[in-house]
């Protein structure tokens, strides 16, 4: 088991004795045979933070996490890594704020760099009517103390001079900022939790594909892998883009369809861009890695997809938004480009829930806002699975909420998932 | 993505409006009855969201304005078959 404690004084030691020292950061394991309290299925960030949460905030560690591949091989490792919480409806905006502020916290938490870096993140408003409603936005935000600013266009000039303030098209008229928005290194937020979890006890087991749920009397008693049955008192699914693929083996449909979003990268530059910038007019989010590369996304390829790549029409798209902002990008040049399997909901709101097969939990439907949450879905679905009840923030997540009318539509376009 | 449309011949993808899987053709019809609201439910937000060859509903906007059924398989995004959504629907009995 891996107790290593990273600090600076460990490098220096480190250093000095020719890095002998460094131990594997979490402790690959295989499964136990007599079975767990709790399985995860899903070894991305959300499954990684529920156990890590399961363990310190319950005390519950005899928990697995199944991973079909290795961990971060996912969409944690593949997101374009902006955090905020500056969502407008009650539903949401507790909850992104508890998130928030567990991400102000978690390297300390963690003992593990994950390299937050609360930058700030600026929503660029291009009409009157825009500004009305990001108002309306900042003042949901100040409720919920997470802050924002309302910038005029002048000081968003002032801050960005390379903005295209007077496009003919869409003119940039002001801004709505959050500055305790920012980045984290995507991958170190697996490996921190991972670290996390098993340093209490958890067992982190990869390679090993859940293939089905062994369910008696509606009751689940454990799920069958490539690695052979495993047994549990408790299963929480956790599979982000496979959502659909899982749960219809325990013979549950969901409110979800799969869609493939792409993300970008351009060539190292020097520093341009301290900041998350967003286009209000199309969808364009962008900022800089610490490597200097610009890093930017836009929207859905719109069809079902369950492949990891995307086509080149929305490759146009999301440049055009680019362009339309910061003309300055059309001089760098893409470095990588890669595509991740979202699932997207009905409302693009996600679950946080109990099922109809007892013993059996889902956590799902994260959209392209998923990663943002890795902390307080976590925290969340940990709380859930230790008591039973939602975590007061995370009472909207249900999977029933369509039929109850109840939905948490952000963008208010109805049930069709490609337009969340 | 290229479409080939049955009439038309090869065209982009980007020239369509996508819709989604043809179960949204099977809108229920007995609205009146009182398993109306479960039938309403399954058909607006329930999805079988597969991941292999689907059937579904792109619409020609920037072309003939035709309603087409495309065969694709969501894995490797390879379109398989394309036809006219109104014979398909007519085939299932109902009206256009
Ligand atoms: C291109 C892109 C950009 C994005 N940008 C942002 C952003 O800027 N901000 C933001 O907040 N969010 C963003 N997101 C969304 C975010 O990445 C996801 O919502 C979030 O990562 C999903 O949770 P996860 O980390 O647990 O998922 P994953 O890392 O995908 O974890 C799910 C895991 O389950 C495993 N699995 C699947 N099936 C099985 C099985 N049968 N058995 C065992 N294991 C299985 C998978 O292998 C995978 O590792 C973006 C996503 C993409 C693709």
């Amino acid at each position: 088991m891996s107790k290593t404690h990273y600090s600076a004084f460990k490098v220096l030691k480190e250093a000095l004795t020719g890095h002998k020292g460094w131990e594997p950061t979490w402790r690959d394991a295989e499964p136990k045979a007599d079975g767990y309290d709790v399985i995860i299925v899903g070894g991305g960030g959300h499954g990684l933070a529920t156990a890590y949460y399961l363990a310190k905030n319950h005390g519950i560690t005899n928990v697995a996490v199944l991973e079909r591949g290795w961990i971060g091989s996912g969409n944690v490792g593949r997101n374009t890594t902006i955090i905020r919480s500056n969502y407008l409806l009650p539903g949401n905006e507790p909850f992104y704020e508890l998130s928030l502020q567990l991400w102000e916290n978690l390297e300390q938490d963690l003992n593990y760099n994950a390299m937050i870096s609360q930058r700030g993140i600026m929503n660029l408003i291009h009409s009157d009517a825009q500004r009305d409603a990001f108002i309306r936005r900042g003042n949901s935000m100040l409720f919920a103390d997470a802050g924002c600013e309302y910038l005029e266009a002048k000081e968003v000039k002032e801050r960005y001079p390379f903005l295209d303030m007077n496009n003919a098209r869409f003119p940039i008229k002001a801004a709505l900022a959050q500055p305790r928005g920012g980045t984290v290194r995507h991958d170190a937020v697996a490996w921190g939790y991972a670290r996390g979890a098993s340093d209490l006890g958890v067992d982190i087991i990869q390679n090993c594909e859940v293939t089905g749920f062994n369910i008696e009397n509606g009751k689940c008693l454990g799920v069958q892998t490539t690695k052979g049955d495993i047994k549990a008192n408790r299963v929480g699914v956790c599979v982000a883009g496979s959502s659909s693929r899982v749960m219809e083996k325990a013979g549950i449909k969901l409110p979800i369809e799969s869609h493939v979003l792409q993300a970008f990268v351009t060539e190292g530059l020097k520093p341009v861009l301290d900041n998350v910038i967003t286009f209000g007019a199309g969808h364009f989010y962008c900022s800089q890695s610490d490597k200097g590369g610009l890093v930017f996304g836009g929207d859905l390829d719109s069809y079902n997809s369950y492949a990891q790549r995307g086509n080149l029409p929305v490759v146009e798209d999301v440049c055009s938004g680019g362009m339309a902002i910061m003309p300055m990008i059309g001089r760098a040049r893409l470095l990588r480009m890669w595509g991740g399997v979202m699932d997207m909901s009905m409302d693009g709101s996600p679950f946080i829930d109990s099922t109809e097969v007892k013993e059996l939990f889902f956590n799902g439907g994260w959209c392209y806002g998923g990663f943002k949450a890795t902390p307080a879905s976590g925290y969340c679905y940990a709380h859930l699975l230790a008591t039973d009840v939602p975590h007061e923030v995370a009472t909207a997540y249900r999977l029933d909420r369509f039929r109850r009318g109840a939905m948490i539509d952000e963008k208010g376009v109805g049930p069709q998932p490609n337009l969340h | 993505m290229i479409i080939n449309h049955p009439l038309l011949g090869p065209r982009d993808s980007e020239e369509f409006v996508y819709l989604g899987s043809t179960d949204l053709i099977d809108r229920p019809t007995n609205w009146e009855k009182s398993a109306a609201a479960e039938d309403f439910y399954q058909y607006q937000y329930i999805r079988e969201n597969i991941a292999g060859d689907i059937q579904e509903l792109w619409y020609h906007e920037q072309g003939d304005q035709s309603w087409l059924i495309v065969t694709r398989n969501t894995l490797t995004h390879e379109i398989k078959n394309v036809e006219f959504a109104q014979d398909f629907s007519r085939a299932k009995g109902r009206g256009k």
